[in-house]
């Protein structure tokens, strides 16, 4: 990648994380806390995209 | 009018308000993904080079930065929303025709085509059809974003395929929960502006897509 594409780029993220820094901060302070089964209701389905790209990869080989 | 009149008025026209911004956001996002689809054609059609695909997302991020909220809550945000994703659609072309030239490209530009597809229609369903409230999940999101962003810096100089192939894995993780997670933000009423929604969900299978291509990408290639 050219220089000055990667320093664009580079620049480009830095504003990103500037950006969401502080969404990330009140999402973690203020966000709801998780309940009884919530994380196991919201694992099983990214567990699935886990195996599904799995899935893909073997395809591809 | 006694109270329980009352209430169920207003959880109906609750409902109504919810369902009105899933039904716009999916009819959005359909439209924007198949203009940026044409895009994507018109780009291979015209061979723009790969520095494109890296201009075209700066771009349309900046303006989905600073354009986007200010114009999100009058008809304007739906000719900016459209110009977002054009571009990023045009971007977008670039890299497909990369991994098209490559052994089996088309193979893989398919199977990540289709498994953007049936990821992004398995989740929202999933989210859909459950309503379970995913709320809880924004802390842990907005925080990989973070941890994601910092890998994504380090590998702009660095360039090491091992990272690059960790960071895709972590977005497609990142995105399939955010997916999740907005689509709960709808249902449940956390979400009511319908372009912001299409943003978000559009951001997802952008990522999603552009992972899946590197991933498959690097395990079809024949070295």
């Amino acid at each position: 990648m050219n220089i000055w594409l990667q320093i664009a780029s580079a620049a480009f993220v830095v504003l990103l994380l500037v950006f969401l820094y502080p969404a990330a901060k009140h999402w973690m302070q203020n966000g709801p806390k998780a309940k009884k089964g919530d994380w196991q209701a919201a694992v099983i389905p990214l567990l699935l995209v886990v195996g599904f790209v799995i899935l893909l990869i073997a395809m591809v080989r | 009018m006694n109270t329980l009149d009352r209430a169920i008025g207003r959880s109906t026209d609750t409902t109504f308000a919810t369902n009105k911004v899933i039904k716009n956001t999916y009819m959005l996002l359909s439209a924007t993904l198949i203009f940026s689809g044409m895009m994507a054609l018109l780009s291979l059609y015209l061979a723009v080079p790969v520095w494109t695909y890296t201009v075209s997302v700066i771009v349309a991020m900046l303006m989905g930065i600073f354009v986007l909220p200010r114009t999100a809550d009058s008809s304007a945000g739906l000719g900016v929303i459209f110009a977002i994703t054009g571009l990023m659609g045009f971007g977008l072309g670039a890299v497909i025709s990369m991994y098209l030239n490559m052994p089996n490209g088309p193979q893989t530009v398919g199977l990540a085509l289709g498994g953007t597809g049936v990821i992004f229609l398995g989740l929202s369903g999933y989210a859909l059809s459950s309503r379970r409230d995913f709320s809880f999940m924004g802390g842990f999101i907005f925080a990989g974003m973070l941890v994601m962003m910092v890998a994504v810096l380090a590998n702009i100089f660095m360039q090491i395929p091992a990272l690059q192939l960790a960071i895709a894995s972590g977005f497609i993780l990142l995105m399939s929960g955010f997916i999740l997670f907005q689509t709960s933000q709808m249902v449940h009423g956390g979400e009511t502006n319908y372009i912001h929604a299409t943003y978000g969900l559009y951001l997802s299978v952008f990522n999603i897509f552009i992972s899946l291509l590197q991933i498959l990408g690097i395990f079809g290639s024949d070295d």
